[in-house]
């Protein structure tokens, strides 16, 4: 038996029949969209590759990507951490805590170096050296570039990790930052989200785990197979923005039949992420499904490009808040009202001027 | 001014007399065709870009009736197409025309001259100087607001809107390819809207002013103006030397 027992020697001890087995796999290639040769290779590598042992740390952070996480239905969540995976330390669900939780960074870091997943959910906060997340009696920054350093890969949780979120919104007083801004020198998967959908989590754990490397990313560093369309593309209310069908109050004729919620300031259109498709609680239902527009929690400084009910961003580099066409009619009509004014005082000049010269 | 005399070949009931005028051949024919082309396509674009931003009020009967929002992106995007095009094309002419098609592409910013003509013209525009100077291309002030409101500008929503567009045409579609990296200046596309529809105001103020600077100059200074851009023959209407 080797040090780190794999997948299948775990579900084997579970009591799970080899045919249940292949069935997951062929399922699971089959939900990341591979051929069904991938089905196979899937199996070899869960029967021999030993389980990758995963550190999930937190930093600045509201625990809604763990809340999310734990219930994802395909694959269970209680399959990926106590099978799939060796999710060693998550000081928010381990039993072990104290002293003893953080031995396991030492050990972890020691016995796996450069072989770990560092999970991470929440961000480092920079300002005065970090004391704004204490974590273990040090601050965040500190345990999350020591934990770095021997790790194989970066998982950024959620939009905190991935973006900032909240506690990176105008004025960030905490200096919140983005994990892909502190560290460096580490391969970094973006999976952003408020949080992010809870199969899209667990099919980037099985993805990592399955073949021992990062999914093909996007120039962002956002997994292509679930970030690589915006909510729009695929939104069974498309239909009807093509139409021109949108819901213009809340509670009219447009919004009972279920129309576009493009004017009521849906982000869809500028929101990368698998909503539309996957969709939330078990396939159930997704924000616009539920009659409210997409406030583009995936995406960067999503608090900064608001309001989330209109579909022009407010501007607040000007002092007031503004949007670009207050801005740009404010400006024009200022030009046009001086351009009539100038054609005006021309006009007067050209009679007087002639007049003078008649005289002369 | 020139005394009026009689020109061979012009024949007229009144035995009224024509005036000789110099004339250049300043705005080539390719150069003229874009800023039509431009003036044509910018309109669109304004238009239908602002009934994106803002919708028209919504349509009622079945989405299968209808496809409004649809027709007025692809609008757009043609326009856009094509203005891009046509940009692509003035580029080229820029080596390729003379000396005066190359004039809005840059700013002489060392010189000392240049200045003096651009405080000069901006005198003449605030009344405080008794006549303007002849030029054969644009004049220094004109030359300062097309390079910095237009030209550049220009440049700044062509490729804007190819990464907006590449957000419908898909990850592995060239325009992504090609103007993706936008997206790695400003990571949400929400901003690049705002950004694009603040440069679309942008090209609306500077269209207020050229089209009042043309007319204006058309009627006040020592040349022709808007004749020029459909002949490209400059006509200058004293032999006044400066």
């Amino acid at each position: 038996m080797p040090a780190i027992e794999s997948f299948y020697d775990v579900i084997r001890r579970q009591g799970i029949t080899r045919r249940s087995f292949t069935k997951f796999c062929s399922l699971t290639a089959a939900s990341l969209g591979f051929g069904p040769v991938a089905a196979s290779k899937m199996a070899y590598a869960l029967e021999t590759n030993p389980r990758v042992p995963v550190i999930w740390m937190h930093g600045l952070e509201c625990t809604c990507c763990s809340e999310s996480f734990i219930r994802s239905a395909h694959p269970l969540a209680k399959d990926v951490v106590l099978s799939m995976i060796s999710l060693d330390y998550d000081d928010t669900i381990m039993a072990a805590a104290g002293h003893q939780a953080e031995a396991i960074l030492e050990e972890t870091k020691e016995k796996y170096k450069g072989k770990y997943i560092l999970a991470v959910e929440g961000n480092p906060p920079l300002n005065e050296g970090g004391m704004f997340c204490i974590d273990g009696g040090k601050p965040f920054v500190e345990k999350l570039k020591w934990m770095a350093e021997d790790a194989m890969a970066i998982i950024a949780w959620g939009a905190c990790a991935s973006w900032g979120c909240v506690q990176a919104a105008a004025p960030n007083p905490t200096k919140a930052t983005p994990i892909d801004k502190v560290i460096k020198d580490k391969p970094i998967i973006k999976v952003p989200g408020c949080p992010p959908i809870a199969e899209v989590m667990t099919g980037v754990v099985t993805y990592i785990t399955t073949f021992g490397r990062l999914p093909e990313l996007d120039r962002q560093g956002r997994p292509k197979m679930f970030y690589s369309q915006r909510i729009h593309d695929k939104c069974y209310r498309r239909p009807h923005f093509d139409a021109g069908q949108f819901v213009e109050e809340w509670d009219d004729e447009s919004a009972r039949k279920g129309h576009c919620l493009y004017k009521m300031g849906c982000k869809g259109p500028t929101t990368y992420n698998a909503c539309s498709t996957v969709r939330w609680n078990g396939g159930v239902s997704f924000p616009i499904q539920s009659g409210h527009g997409c406030i583009g929690c995936s995406e960067e400084g999503f608090w900064d490009k608001g309001p989330f009910y209109k579909r022009l961003s407010n501007i607040r580099q000007f002092g007031v808040e503004k949007n670009a066409d207050e801005i740009g009619m404010a400006a024009a009509g200022v030009v046009g009202a001086a351009v009539a004014t100038h054609a005006a005082v021309t006009a007067v000049k050209r009679v007087v001027t002639k007049r003078e010269t008649e005289k002369l | 001014m020139v005394d009026g005399i009689q020109v061979a070949g012009v024949s007229d009931a009144h035995g009224a007399r024509a005036v000789e005028r110099q004339t250049v051949y300043v705005y080539e024919a390719p150069v003229r065709v874009w800023h039509w082309v431009n003036a044509l396509c910018i309109t669109v674009l304004f238009v239908t870009g602002y009934f994106i931003a803002s919708p028209l009020p919504s349509v009622p009967g079945e989405a299968s009736n209808s496809f409004l929002m649809g027709n007025i992106r692809f609008a757009h995007f043609a326009a856009g197409q094509v203005l891009a095009a046509f940009y692509l094309l003035r580029i080229y002419w820029i080596f390729a025309g003379n000396a005066h098609g190359r004039q809005i592409f840059y700013l002489p910013f060392w010189s000392r001259d240049y200045w003096a003509g651009v405080a000069h013209e901006a005198a003449w525009y605030l009344f405080l100087a008794k006549a303007p100077k002849k030029y054969v291309g644009h004049n220094p002030l004109a030359q300062l607001i097309m390079f910095s409101t237009f030209t550049v500008p220009l440049i700044f929503m062509i490729v804007t809107g190819f990464a907006l567009y590449s957000e419908g045409e898909g990850i592995d579609s060239w325009q992504h390819k090609a103007f993706g990296w936008v997206f790695l200046i400003w990571p949400n596309s929400q901003e690049v809207h705002t950004l694009h529809h603040l440069g679309m105001w942008v090209l609306v103020t500077f269209a207020i002013i050229h089209i009042y600077a043309a007319v204006r100059e058309d009627i006040m200074s020592r040349q022709s103006i808007i004749s020029s851009m459909i002949s490209g023959e400059r006509i200058f209407k004293d032999e006044a030397a400066d």
